[in-house]
């Protein structure tokens, strides 16, 4: 009798307090983005809030939005890829090569560097889980070596001139005012989705990176979903190698690896919104332009570049501590 | 029910200072009364056992006594006759000649012996560290309780028992530096050591218990486990839904009286029916595992049978569930099950769940369950599936199911949304054995079901095996647990150094029966 009073009494007033507390954990990063975007305008009047700005940031941030996206696949399964920048950049630098230099046709040309991600993400795998490497440092190792190939490859300078089809269906076709590479991005982010909440094989990923001992326990081909999530991360890379040499109309053999550090960034960050204590491509898309924002404000008020690295450096290393407490207390949305 | 507290006795001389003296401790959380006023004491040289079920208030106090909550006003407690003040700063303890060992035990694996437990020495020290001095002094320690520890050897690399006797003899040697300090006694708090440990494990960290007894010191024994309460304490305290049940002088009470005061009734002990093998069918048959340490020619199990596989730790029995599942990689060995053959070393985790084999086992946190993962993922992971739409996962139908199976195996609370983590363990334990029961298994493998369950979830736990039984299921349990083989299974094989030695059946099973015969066993092989 004594329990059954006292646990209805505790019951009671929890669940909305509960719901509150999680919709303020679940929309907290959203609330600051609008913050921050507040903050800027009321700093650079006229400047900051305009559609065209905005509109260009959501475009020249999709690959690094890609790159977010293709890492929290493995990240979910409990695997890093730091190979995901190269990637990106090996992809660009083959449609610019084989497209230019070879005048391959660029469909092509898109197909072949598709094909480079399915090799790139099946060595990684290879290495991480057959040969039991630790996934950072086999990821180190293939960076490495496509960053060596990719200058090889382009006498370390930048291949101009890449098919204006694909720069049509990348930035110069729009709607809303906004590149079409924005709602590419979009359209992965809802695949991701779509596979993480509502398939067999999203749960089975999730238990995977949870425990891979009680998923293997439970009947679920570890090795094959691990394999599966790098080689999917290694050919979104290489979707955002097109997307990246689409916005450029070049391949530029350097700058790709830039959008590993915000990505990683925004894959932590995102895992303390939308869904608190996973990584969830909401999340992921969010928090990549919630740190694109800030750096394009920065840049206006005119602060000089070097900030840019200590900004996406400091937002990881924040960003994973949030995540960590969020990990803590995760409750799903079932029931 | 009859009044557990008419059986209260004082012990120790009157007028001596008790080692912990509690006095009116409550503890209000939100509105909800965790601890409603408390008082006993524990008088010096004492064993004292803490019991009570999950959410009785017994961590509770144990919290407020290393200082990590403040009471409600108005209560006390004083540690030889020293009134605490509460909340203490991390660690205060030890000013009050208090020392606690948890039950994750606060070692180092990467670290050694040696660095374990000098550690608090160590680190409080500035400047150099005179190694030989603290190898001296840390061996001093080991010699004085008798226990042989290689020094250098890593924690992560001795066995568990060896542990929490390390763990133990640390925390005894820092009440004895308080107490050349002070020149009084201290006062020892083990919360929950016994859990993980092995049957002859718990026989050592007994004997050290005692010794630390009766160097002086007074010793706290909090545990889930009736039986060892029983037989290491001298009086025990009774904690059920924040208030004292009873406290017990230990050598005159019986094991239902601790039952009674924990869960408020009596439970009737039940066992299960058995089975007549000569009319039932061979449901599966183990045969020809030979592995290094274990040679088991054929097991075979009835239909409806709960068999038993228990000896001492070492013995073998154990690893039989995890290779007839593919969990660990056989060398040797067939399944025939329903009539179909399976060859032992080519067989995978996920080949055995698709032929209807079960296994949940012991380690619930890191092989069994996700604890940061909901009751209803953990639930249905199997049967993911059976709830796809043309709009893929049906969320709310797989939040129904949960909720009905939680019913159906009387989870507590019944939130299928809430984490793993967040349900004691019994309830926990439920939740997995309904994801393997849903799918009606033909061969249910369990390894140690009821560790870390409270005595009346236990009950639960072997109605829902028995149901499963009953429903034709060939069910196997490897236990080292005597009273759950005596109450649950129909026929017990007991283990020896990797063969079976003895086969028990019908009214032979018995806990005395199946405890001499692991023991009787390694006594002959020892001499």
């Amino acid at each position: 009798m004594v329990t059954q009073v006292s646990t209805q009494l505790k019951a009671e007033p929890a669940p909305s307090r509960q719901k509150i507390g999680r919709n303020i954990e679940r929309f907290g990063l959203v609330a600051v983005w609008a913050l921050i975007i507040a903050i800027f305008s009321f700093m650079l009047p006229g400047l900051f809030l305009s559609w065209t700005n905005f509109s260009i940031l959501f475009a020249t941030q999709a690959p690094g939005a890609v790159l977010a996206l293709a890492l929290i696949i493995p990240l979910t399964a409990g695997d890093y890829d730091l190979s995901v920048g190269a990637t990106l950049t090996m992809s660009a630098v083959t449609i610019g090569v084989l497209n230019v230099v070879h005048q391959m046709p660029i469909g092509v040309a898109l197909l072949i560097a598709l094909g480079f991600g399915l090799v790139i993400g099946l060595v990684n795998a290879f290495f991480i889980v057959y040969v039991r490497i630790p996934s950072l440092v086999v990821t180190l190792g293939t960076t490495s070596v496509l960053t060596g190939v990719v200058q090889w490859m382009t006498n370390s300078s930048t291949i101009g001139g890449i098919s204006p089809v694909l720069v049509n269906f990348v930035s110069r076709g729009r709607l809303f005012g906004i590149s079409y590479a924005f709602y590419y991005v979009i359209l992965i982010a809802i695949i991701i989705w779509l596979i993480f909440e509502f398939t067999p094989l999203g749960r089975r990923i999730l238990f995977v990176g949870r425990s891979r001992e009680v998923a293997r326990l439970s009947g679920i081909d570890v090795g094959r979903v691990r394999v599966g999530c790098l080689v999917a991360s290694a050919m979104l890379a290489s979707l955002g190698g097109i997307v990246y040499a689409g916005l450029l109309g070049a391949a530029d053999p350097f700058s790709g690896l830039n959008y590993l550090l915000p990505a990683f960034a925004a894959a932590y960050l995102g895992a303390t919104a939308i869904i608190p204590g996973r990584f969830n491509p909401w999340g992921a898309v969010i928090a990549v332009y919630f740190l694109a924002t800030g750096i394009t404000g920065l840049t206006m008020l005119g602060i000089p570049l070097w900030v840019t690295s200590v900004f996406n450096g400091a937002a990881l290393i924040l960003a994973v501590t949030v995540s960590q407490f969020a990990r803590g207390r995760e409750e799903t949305d079932i029931g | 029910m009859a009044d557990v507290r008419s059986t209260t006795v004082g012990t120790g001389v009157p007028g001596q200072t008790p080692a912990l003296l509690v006095s009116g401790v409550a503890k209000t959380f939100g509105g909800f009364r965790a601890l409603k006023g408390i008082d006993f004491h524990v008088m010096p040289g004492e064993v004292h056992g803490l019991l009570g079920q999950n959410g009785s208030g017994k961590s509770t106090f144990v919290k407020i006594l290393s200082g990590f909550h403040a009471p409600d006003p108005g209560g006390t407690i004083s540690v030889f006759g020293r009134q605490l003040e509460l909340p203490m700063r991390a660690g205060a303890f030890r000013d009050y000649r208090m020392a606690f060992v948890h039950q994750n035990l606060g070692l180092v694996p990467s670290l050694t012996v040696l660095e374990n437990m000098r550690v608090a020495s160590v680190t409080a020290r500035k400047g150099y560290i005179d190694w030989r001095a603290e190898r001296v002094a840390a061996q001093a320690a080991l010699d004085r309780f008798g226990i042989d520890l290689d020094l250098d050897a890593r924690v992560g690399a001795i066995s568990q028992i060896d542990r929490a006797l390390l763990a133990i003899v640390r925390a005894a040697d820092d009440l004895r530096a308080a107490e050349m300090e002070s020149g009084s006694h201290g006062l020892l708090i083990l919360d929950e050591p016994t859990p993980f440990l092995p049957r002859e494990g718990v026989d050592r960290l007994f004997a050290l218990v005692r010794q630390v007894a009766s160097q002086g010191d007074s010793v706290i024994f909090i545990s889930h486990d009736i039986d060892e309460v029983r037989e290491i304490t001298d009086r025990a305290t009774i904690l059920r839904d924040g208030s004292v049940a009873g406290s017990l002088v230990t050598r005159e009470a019986t094991h239902d009286d601790f039952v009674e005061g924990i869960i408020g009734r009596r439970i009737v002990r039940k066992t299960t029916a058995p089975v007549d093998r000569a009319k039932s069918r061979v449901k599966a048959e183990i045969t020809g595992i030979s592995e290094p340490g274990l040679d088991v020619p054929r097991i075979d199990i009835a239909e409806g049978e709960i068999l038993g596989l228990t000896g001492l730790i070492g013995s073998g029995y154990e690893r039989i569930p995890y290779l007839v599942f593919g969990a660990s990689k056989a060398s040797g060995g067939k399944l025939m099950l329903d009539g179909a053959n399976y060859d032992l070393t080519q067989v995978s985790p996920k080949q055995s769940v698709a032929r209807g084999i079960a296994l949940l086992p012991s380690d619930r946190p890191k092989q069994s369950g996700i604890l940061s993962m909901s009751v209803a993922d953990n639930m249905l992971v199997l049967d993911l599936e059976r709830f796809m739409g043309p709009f893929g996962l049906k969320l709310r139908e797989i939040g129904k199911r949960a909720a009905e199976l939680s019913t159906e195996y009387e989870v507590r609370p019944n939130n299928p949304g809430l984490r793993l983590g967040a349900l004691s363990g019994g309830n926990a334990q439920k939740v997995l054995l309904a994801k393997w029961l849903i799918r009606n298994p033909k061969l249910l493998m369990l390894d140690e079901p009821t560790q870390g369950v409270d005595v009346g979830t236990r009950q639960q736990v072997w109605d829902v095996i028995r149901k499963a039984a009953s429903g034709g299921a060939a069910v196997v349990c490897a236990s080292s647990d005597f009273e759950q083989l005596a109450d649950l299974c129909t026929r017990v094989l007991v283990f020896a150094r990797g063969r079976i030695v003895n086969e028990l059946v019908g009214d032979q099973i018995s806990k005395d029966n199946i405890a001499e015969a692991c023991y009787g066993h390694s006594s002959l092989d020892a001499a």
